[in-house]
């Protein structure tokens, strides 16, 4: 840790203690869906959200319970802090009919309408146009929510980024957009795929007002939120952060990951977003040792439970197979 | 004010489009030119200036986006309606159809719905060449998770909208370019139709013509000179693509044992490849000939009105077709 690392955190003791706790939360979550994947319980595609913690936990903390969230693929944190119980996830992850989706979905298409949370989307820059229409309908009707859209560097290479954008602008919704800028598009470096890497520029071009923020402090991502979910709600029309970040695991369970320098995955975890927050309230007397050790027993414990509700839950029945394919079933 | 006497297929649809504007305030139309410039078919003529930019909401160049953001609107409780300007264009926002659309129920267990109409224009025959000229509809009919209508007549024109829009799914309707201008006698009222069946749009004894959309006229003209020479041919429109009412075209079936289908369509793979094997699948026993097809030719579809023309089916090639299927000269 350097100094700097150890600016004070300006939060009430209380929120900083629940952002340290969710980043936490899906730190144990992740490693559980690791292993749990290793021995063949989640199957499928499975992209984990390990060194990106702070975004998903300091942006979600900065939302109304009214507000839409619009994930990606990569979205086990997001539907974790946004309040899906872990067990509820895990199962869906498990193929079983106590899952969110009742085993339709799996990792990458988390849904939860009681969230207002829309997904896990697995098609790269598929959410963007989605938030717009939802942001679309808030205000054609008159409501000061949110729609906030979570997506990678890589989506904005693709044209529903450009498109949505311009939509957004144009029409002055309330749309957040999130740009989770891990450096990686699977395997292929942001300077490789983009003739212009600054994000937020690519955001500026279409008068969106836009920020760079160090994704890996929960503390200055929250505040960025905060104020640009604030601007949002007021009318002003969209913003956008670019959050840069950095996964320190490979792209997905098949991702042999080399394509990557194993020193600048060590360089990223000296910057780590737990012990960011965790070594800054210690040093202003806000967390011991003991109280971290204490908060992180909770997490395994929370994750253990979720396994558990995961591993009783049922299988849905295939006669079942092609419900939910319309709302009423056709012939 | 007396309303005029005649009503053509575009008035049809507009009168539809004002009744959901009127009756719902959910509901709201958007695409490309569909405000200021009237509609690049004039369906929309006169909306903007009657319910406002918000709800005729003209869109930039953004298939892509506009579409994925009326699935949104959907999901935040709005009742879209968008247009794309042809079937040509949809190509840019099948992603959002069939990766999104389609998929959001099934994909959530049944947590979120997506009312959502999407209406495009489709078919060949006014020499636009390869890029203007699609019939895709069997790429949507493909699609679990959408319903596909394709009104052939002014009545489903202006009926099949409202059901569409009380639908609480995706439902994907092509409206043949040809049929803008057909006119017809004003009804006194509107008949009530429905999107659940194929509807026998002639009967016949002799053979069951299978066709939809734009085809329906081409199959109709054929009919009437099959039957100047004794040929009696029931002309079936399917009027919705998926799902497909098999019913009426088994029972059809049952009464004629040969069906021809008439599809704009290339013949591979093509919505006339699904009807015949359902027919072969269900209905074989019934069947006194090989089914047949007539579809449009495996080439891009060309410039050239003599070429264009021989690309298509037509009336005469439809009824050589069944000349040739019943053994008759």
């Amino acid at each position: 840790m350097d100094e700097s690392s150890l600016t004070p955190v300006p939060l009430a003791p209380e929120l900083s203690l629940q952002l340290l706790r969710d980043m936490v939360r899906i730190r144990r979550f992740e490693e559980a869906c690791a292993d749990l994947y290793g021995q063949g319980k989640i199957r499928g595609f499975l992209h984990l959200y390990v060194g990106e913690e702070a975004v998903a936990a300091g942006v979600l903390h900065a939302l109304a319970a009214d507000d839409a969230i619009v994930a990606t693929y990569r979205e086990h944190g997001h539907a974790l802090v946004r309040g899906m119980p872990a067990g509820v996830i895990m199962a869906e992850m498990f193929g079983k009919r106590e899952g969110c989706c009742r085993g339709r979905g799996g990792s990458m298409h988390l849904f939860d309408a009681g969230t207002r949370f829309y997904g896990g989307n697995a098609i790269v820059g598929g959410g963007l146009p989605l938030a717009v229409g939802l942001a679309l309908a808030d205000k054609m009707q008159g409501r000061s929510r949110v729609s906030a859209c979570f997506f990678g560097e890589g989506a904005a290479a693709e044209g529903a980024f450009h498109e949505s954008l311009n939509l957004a602008a144009l029409w002055r919704l309330p749309v957040l957009f999130c740009c989770e800028n891990n450096r990686y598009a699977m395997g292929t470096a942001l300077e490789r795929a983009h003739a212009e890497t600054d994000m937020a520029h690519k955001a500026a071009a279409y008068r969106i007002g836009a920020e760079r923020v160090d994704g890996m402090d929960v503390v200055a991502v929250y505040e960025a939120a905060t104020n640009a979910a604030a601007a949002v709600r007021a009318g002003s029309g969209p913003r956008f952060l670019e959050l840069l970040t950095y996964r320190y695991r490979a792209h997905s369970m098949f991702d042999p990951d080399l394509y990557r320098d194993k020193a600048e995955i060590e360089r990223w975890k000296q910057r780590g977003p737990i012990h960011n927050l965790s070594n800054r309230l210690k040093a202003q007397q806000q967390l011991t040792e003991e109280a971290f050790l204490a908060l992180d027993a909770q997490a395994l414990s929370e994750v253990a439970q979720a396994v558990t509700f995961a591993e009783r839950g049922t299988l849905e029945p295939v006669a079942d197979l092609l419900k939910d394919t319309y709302t009423e079933p056709v012939a | 004010m007396n309303a005029p006497a005649r009503v053509s297929y575009r008035e049809a649809l507009r009168e539809a489009h004002r009744e959901a504007l009127r009756c719902d305030a959910r509901v709201f139309l958007m695409g490309e030119d569909v405000g200021r410039y009237g509609g690049s078919y004039a369906v929309s003529k006169g909306l903007l200036a009657e319910f406002g930019p918000e709800r005729v909401r003209d869109t930039p160049l953004s298939e892509l986006g506009f579409v994925g953001a009326a699935i949104g609107a959907a999901l935040g409780g709005m009742r879209p309606i968008v247009e794309i300007m042809t079937v040509n264009f949809s190509l840019l926002a099948l992603d959002q159809i069939v990766n999104t659309a389609a998929t959001l129920r099934h994909m959530s267990g049944g947590q979120f719905s997506v009312p959502l109409v999407v209406r495009m224009a489709t078919g060949a025959g006014r020499q636009l060449a390869a890029q203007h000229s699609h019939s895709l509809e069997v790429w949507y009919a493909h699609i679990p998770g959408i319903k596909v209508l394709a009104p052939a007549t002014i009545e489903d024109a202006h009926g099949m909208l409202a059901l569409a829009l009380a639908d609480p799914d995706p439902v994907v309707m092509f409206e043949h370019a040809l049929l803008y201008n057909l006119e017809a006698a004003r009804p006194s009222t509107w008949p009530r139709v429905d999107i659940a069946r194929a509807a026998i749009r002639r009967p016949g004894t002799d053979i069951s013509l299978v066709c939809y959309g734009g085809t329906l006229w081409k199959t109709l003209e054929a009919a009437t000179a099959l039957s100047a020479e004794g040929i009696e041919a029931e002309v079936i429109d399917l009027r919705v693509l998926r799902p497909l009412d098999d019913e009426t075209l088994f029972d059809s079936v049952r009464r004629t044992h040969r069906a021809l289908v008439v599809d704009e369509g290339w013949k591979t793979c093509s919505l006339a490849a699904e009807v015949m094997a359902r027919l072969g699948e269900q209905a074989f026993y019934d069947l006194d000939a090989p089914l047949a097809r007539v579809c449009s030719a495996e080439v891009p579809i060309p410039y050239a009105k003599q070429l264009e023309d021989a690309a298509l089916p037509q009336p005469a090639t439809i009824a050589a077709a069944v000349k040739r299927l019943l053994g008759r000269p």
